[in-house]
């Protein structure tokens, strides 16, 4: 396998700050201390970096559109929530290297000049809360939260839990919920970095974006961009779960093609795949024709897939497809949080309609009800959630009128 | 004007104020435009999506009831996309909910050429929530607004009673924690009755004649009055039934400069005096 980066002390390094520091630990943070926050927005910005959780927004980009408002106000969130179907690379990062983590959320508060950092970690992640908590109280003891914060001030570290609602994932739902509210999204704009937390400039990170800063200080923006492709750069978590012999999380430089994922992984433990669901339960179906797929934000695009949070769960031949876009209907049905009515109800009669379609039932009718209802969510709903509840759908519907469907 | 600035809608230039939404503006140039959740006097919700446009360079259709207009902007009411997503709109809203008591609902529906039987499937089944002297709640009827979950809180009222629980086609509106009206935090002022669009909270003395089918819209009679109980000088309008002379209920004007539509509950529900010593 190619060289870890994110994935390097995995296995190796027990988490105590002692260890983390011996093996080159901090030296990221020491650097941006140095350097002063707008150069390291600068540095980040130049490195390529973009957002893990899916959306790939450029990094270095929303720092300095925090660090930029006039209000003084700052806050830096941990996005912990990882609750998309098939998606455990945050899991691992934090089980793997905590203090990685919490080094990137030290720089992004140092970088945006924030007063206090969220860590907002999914509720059934208790063993990754304990760590992630640890290290922080850890670092804080070490006195490595000092000076941090605007005007030399020492930042704050708090923790919330999530409550087992993957719409909290969402980052204007996650504000609210930190807020003590209803985890219910909000409209963009106003944008995060403008109004975000309690109305104020908020950075909110993926746990894998912040994980990729401690380097990208310490090695540079060359070094970083030197490993993916020109519109993509560094290495990418993959979290492989489904008819593969090797389910797991795979560190893979950009640019790297789908089939070599799923030969890493071992994928339909020798018999052929019938397709695979790329980025999630907001992803699309890949069918074999198109496992050459260069992994990278411009290569999955270009198949009109999208590399999302970086799921991947692959399906043997023989898989009842529509079975598997029933579960996928019902877990948006489930966890859609009601504000919308395309979304509410949508998400409802597109599972009801799935339903159908999976146990053999349904014919033209069915399949253009589907469509017809996908264009509504996607156009009306207020968030992701409903805009994205039928893109996988949509995908089996392509690719079943395109005869890519076996059976 | 000072602060007028120039938008696009369906490609004829119109002129919008500082601070307007992109549906004010449509109001004003008589652009039509369904609504459900929106209210005059409340926060915009931005919950129903009916009121939904095309906005150049926005990748998803947004609310005219929330977004502000801004100079530049092009909008499109009249596109495929923005058809479709209002049909859509209240043909899943047709699909779930019973609109005995939401004409409004209804002919919107009809006019923009919904299908009330193109999606089928689970219907919205609530229990009627019948717990209190003063008001009825038949949640089959809800389409969550959010409109009385505005007026009880900081909208209006500040009593926070109503809250929206339970998540995707299972949330709905509740009372605190699941409580009854009369334990919950409610002080039954009825802003909640007077906002809902759809019939779903509604005064009992209605509900009732509704249920026994003596409720006859062509027979009520309109009184205004100014309510007697304080100085404050809350207009009424006093909902008679001519048949009887009794009052069914009580609103207020939504353009009255003291209540805008709110009242407290002396004013909406204190009338029975006026029937005192009747056989």
């Amino acid at each position: 396998m190619s060289e870890q980066v994110l994935l390097r002390r995995r296995g190796k390094v027990a988490p105590h700050l002692k260890d983390y520091i011996e093996s080159g630990g901090l030296e990221g943070l020491r650097r941006a201390r140095e350097m002063g926050p707008e150069a390291v927005c600068r540095l980040v910005t130049e490195s390529g970096l973009n957002g893990r959780g899916g959306a790939a927004f450029p990094t270095g980009r929303k720092w300095d559109a925090v660090r930029s408002q006039p209000e003084p106000t700052h806050y830096v969130v941990l996005n912990s929530d990882e609750s998309e179907p098939g998606t455990f690379k945050d899991r691992a990062l934090i089980d793997s290297d905590p203090f990685l983590v919490m080094e990137g959320l030290l720089i992004a508060a140092y970088a945006t000049q924030s007063e206090r950092i969220f860590l907002y970690v999914r509720g059934e992640y208790a063993p990754q809360t304990r760590l992630l908590w640890d290290c922080a109280e850890e670092l804080a003891a070490g006195g490595h939260l000092k000076g941090l914060g605007p005007n030399g001030s020492d930042v704050a570290v708090e923790l919330r839990r999530g409550g087992g609602a993957y719409i909290c994932g969402e980052e204007t739902a996650l504000f609210r919920s930190i807020e003590g509210y209803r985890g219910e999204p909000m409209s963009k704009p106003p944008f995060p970095t403008v109004q975000g937390l309690f109305r104020k400039p908020t950075v909110v990170n993926n746990v894998e974006t912040v994980a990729n800063v401690p380097d990208i200080l310490t090695r540079g923006a060359d070094w970083y961009k030197s490993r993916g492709t020109a519109r993509s750069s560094g290495t990418k978590l993959y979290s492989i779960s489904g008819h593969v012999a090797r389910p797991d999380v795979y560190e893979l430089p950009f640019g790297a093609k789908l089939s070599d994922l799923l030969e890493l992984a071992g994928a339909g433990n020798g018999k052929p795949l019938e397709a695979v669901l790329l980025g999630g339960a907001a992803g699309t179906f890949v069918f074999p024709r198109d496992f050459d797929v260069e992994l990278s934000y411009e290569g999955a695009a270009a198949r009109g897939a999208t590399l999302g949070s970086g799921a991947v769960i692959a399906f043997a031949e023989g898989t009842n497809l529509w079975q598997v876009a029933e579960r996928l209907g019902r877990f948006f049905a489930h966890e859609s949080c009601g504000q919308c009515v395309p979304c509410r109800v949508g998400t409802q009669r597109q599972y009801e309609i799935l339903h159908e379609l999976a146990g053999g039932a349904g014919g033209a009718r069915e399949r253009a009800l589907l469509r017809s209802l996908s264009q509504v969510m996607t156009d009306a709903s207020i968030c992701g959630l409903g805009q994205t509840a039928s893109t996988a759908v949509r995908s089996l519907l392509d690719a079943e009128a395109q005869g890519a469907l076996a059976g | 004007m000072a602060g007028d600035f120039k938008i696009s809608v369906d490609g004829r230039e119109v002129t919008a104020h500082e601070g307007e939404t992109i549906l004010q503006v449509l109001r004003r140039e008589e652009v039509e435009t369904p609504t459900l959740c929106y209210h005059d006097n409340l926060t915009p919700a931005k919950a129903c999506r009916a009121c939904v446009v095309e906005l150049k360079g926005s990748r998803a259709l947004v609310a005219s009831c929330e977004r502000k207009a801004e100079a530049g902007m092009e909008i499109q009411t009249e596109s495929e996309r923005v058809v479709n997503a209002r049909r859509g709109v209240f043909e899943l809203l047709l699909s779930q909910n019973d609109t005995e008591t939401a004409p409004n609902l209804v002919a919107q529906a009809q006019r923009i050429g919904a299908d009330p039987e193109h999606y089928s499937g689970l219907r919205y089944e609530r229990p009627l929530y019948d717990d209190n002297p003063l008001f009825v709640r038949d949640y089959e009827k809800c389409i969550l607004c959010y409109r009385c979950v505005e007026a009880c809180g900081v909208d209006a009222q500040n009593t926070f009673a109503l809250t929206v629980s339970g998540r995707g086609f299972e949330a709905g509106i509740a009372a605190g924690w699941g409580e009854t009206m009369p334990d919950s935090a409610c002080v039954f002022c009825g802003n909640c009755v007077a906002v809902c669009p759809t019939g779903a909270i509604m005064d009992r003395r209605e509900h009732q004649m509704r249920v026994q089918g003596r409720y006859d819209e062509s027979q009520m009679q309109v009184t205004q009055t100014t309510c007697s109980y304080c100085g404050v000088g809350c207009q009424l309008e006093l909902h008679v039934d001519q048949r009887t002379n009794e009052i069914v209920k009580v609103t207020s004007p939504e353009t009255h400069p003291v209540t805008f539509g709110f009242l407290c509950v002396k004013g909406r529900y204190g009338y029975s005096f006026t029937e005192a010593g009747r056989e």
